[in-house]
């Protein structure tokens, strides 16, 4: 792993890293990749299942809602930034920042 | 002391709940400046316990199970009013807004909850050193870890802080440091505590568990705590597996060729003698074969950190928690996550994108999911034959804070506990034998496993095996 590649999983997953962090973590990232690249081989030639659990996907009506908005002071009271009954963020639209 | 102990008492009237307050406070003023079990310590345990005293007066013997037990919970289980920090400076802040499925059922008998304990941040880890606040430390040797990631509750129970505590188990969060500290360590089936209300670190392994002194009190709180949810569609209920039947003599596998990965020679000693105690006992201990078990680890370390990448996503700094303001709002993302998350959630962040990435996604997560199949097959079959499978919990007691600089040197302390994740099973951590370093005796547990939904079996075997021959019945 190189660190170029850390710093395109760093952009991937919107954290910003340090010049000694990418090192770091290059060389962490690599150990371990080599220790779970075992699993290629130990599963053979089966080829991936797509079920995750035994359990099945359950379902529900859709129904019962709580009466509106009776959760939204206290959960708004976390946000960093509020306007009213809203979660107040920056402008996104219009913005040329480089969003891969 | 256990919670029958104290329940017995606290009928009786010859120790109140205001007593045991009073005497596991004076245990926390006394010892957690060193050891550091606790984030937040409840100044309103007090008069929770005084209400529970005058509740014996007139209720005795009525009164609700767990009626003014002194408890400690694990700082990533919310409950309501309470800060909930996961030990992530992200969360330093956050007060939730509710209290988990676990802890309104827990209410609901009236117990006592003394103060929420030290973690690895977000449950990463094994030793409770990776927290924004500090490590903890072992309170049966101060130089060593308590194991992790809910070392600070395990550290709370054995310095006397608290009767027992809740913590979670993603990979062997509570079975370790049970070991480690010298406590029954309990994971429940997969789903059968909801998960509602617990911070998410890796859904499809996470189970809240407790740290009790008998096997009878984990079966306590666990009749207490479990059972479906409306908000957890993953809980399970009754029917959703095969009933497990209750034996007097049980039948236990041990699979013999996965007991090399790093295995201390004492530990093993201790295991064998636990083996022989077994068949003192008329149990019959049996050799299986279990080939698959090994790769656990590295499935593991595949799953985990995708699941983390993508549930620590919700970290952004819009809606609740640490907020870092930069020029742009993916400018806020980028400096918000740098500044609140530690290094291990940023290693594991960045590991769980790779291998979710295209190109490497069938590589890594499709094969450990085929992995955790045939671990899952491997085990049904192995059940077709045994009742429990046992295994030390770990390699090796427990290590002095430091000595593991290097993340994979420390995954490997999980190496019997995360199959157990993997494949939804129950486990509990008995600890039955102790091996000596330093001239200090240092507790090691044996994990017993039984098949999905085999819960009941594990507690029946443990209060037959453990609590029977401790005096703790």
């Amino acid at each position: 792993m190189k660190r170029e590649d850390i710093e395109h999983l760093a952009k991937l997953s919107r954290i910003a890293l340090s010049d000694a962090e990418a090192d770091s973590l290059a060389g962490d990232i690599s150990k371990i990749l080599a220790y779970v690249g075992d699993i290629e081989k130990a599963t053979g030639a089966a080829a991936p299942e797509k079920k995750v659990g035994p359990l099945n996907t359950v379902m529900r009506e859709d129904g019962e809602p709580h009466e509106s908005g009776i959760y939204t002071d206290a959960l708004l009271k976390a946000a960093p930034e509020r306007q009213g009954p809203y979660v107040k963020v920056k402008k996104i639209l219009g913005d040329k920042t480089d969003r891969t | 002391m256990t919670i029958r102990e104290l329940r017995k008492k606290f009928v009786e009237g010859t120790y109140t709940p205001t007593d045991a307050y009073r005497d596991m406070r004076a245990a926390i003023d006394a010892k957690n400046p060193d050891l550091n079990a606790f984030i937040d310590v409840y100044d309103d345990a007090e008069a929770a316990a005084k209400a529970a005293t005058q509740r014996y007066a007139t209720e005795g013997e009525n009164a609700p199970a767990l009626l003014g037990m002194p408890l400690a919970v694990k700082n990533n289980i919310l409950i309501e009013g309470k800060r909930a920090t996961a030990a992530s400076k992200m969360l330093k802040n956050y007060i939730a807004p509710y209290d988990a499925t676990i802890i309104a059922r827990l209410k609901a008998e009236g117990p006592v909850i003394m103060g929420a304990t030290n973690l690895d941040e977000f449950a990463m880890g094994s030793s409770t050193e990776n927290s924004a606040f500090g490590p903890t430390k072992n309170p049966v040797d101060p130089t060593r870890v308590p194991g992790g990631s809910s070392g600070g509750s395990a550290a709370a129970v054995k310095m006397g802080a608290a009767v027992a505590a809740l913590g979670t188990d993603t990979g062997g969060s509570v079975r370790l440091p049970a070991s480690f500290c010298g406590l029954v360590g309990y994971k429940p089936t997969y789903g059968k505590n909801s998960r509602h209300g617990l911070i998410a670190l890796g859904s499809s392994l996470d189970q809240a568990g407790t740290f009790t002194n008998s096997v009878a009190d984990a079966e306590l709180l666990e009749k207490v705590m479990g059972g479906k949810d409306r908000f957890d569609a993953t809980s399970v209920g009754e029917d959703t597996y095969p009933a497990v039947a209750l034996k007097d003599r049980y039948r236990i596998g041990v699979p013999r060729d996965f007991l090399t990965e790093g295995m201390d020679a004492d530990v093993l000693a201790a295991f064998e003698e636990s083996i022989a105690a077994l068949v003192r006992a008329g149990h019959e201990v049996v050799d299986v074969s279990m080939p698959h078990m090994k790769n656990g680890l590295a499935a593991y370390y595949i799953v985990l950190p995708a699941e983390i990448s993508s549930n620590l996503a919700r970290y952004d700094g819009v809606r609740f928690g640490l907020h870092v303001s930069g020029d742009t709002l993916l400018d806020d993302y980028l400096k918000t996550r740098a500044e609140g998350f530690g290094p291990e959630v940023k290693r594991r962040i960045l590991l769980g994108t790779y291998v979710l990435s295209a190109g490497y996604y069938d590589a890594y997560y499709g094969k450990a999911e085929l992995m955790r199949s045939l671990m899952r097959e491997e085990l049904d079959h192995v059940f077709s034959d045994v009742d429990l499978i046992m295994t030390p919990t770990a390699p090796t007691p427990a290590f002095k804070l430091g000595e593991k600089s290097d993340p994979l040197s420390m995954y490997l302390a999980d190496i019997f506990t995360v199959p157990v994740n993997l494949t939804g099973v129950p486990a509990i951590s008995i600890p039955e034998r102790e091996v000596v370093r330093d001239g200090i005796s240092l507790p090691v547990g044996v994990q017993y496993i039984a098949p999905h939904a085999g819960d009941e079996r594990l507690f029946d075997f443990g209060k037959k095996t453990y609590d029977a021959t401790k005096g703790l019945a």
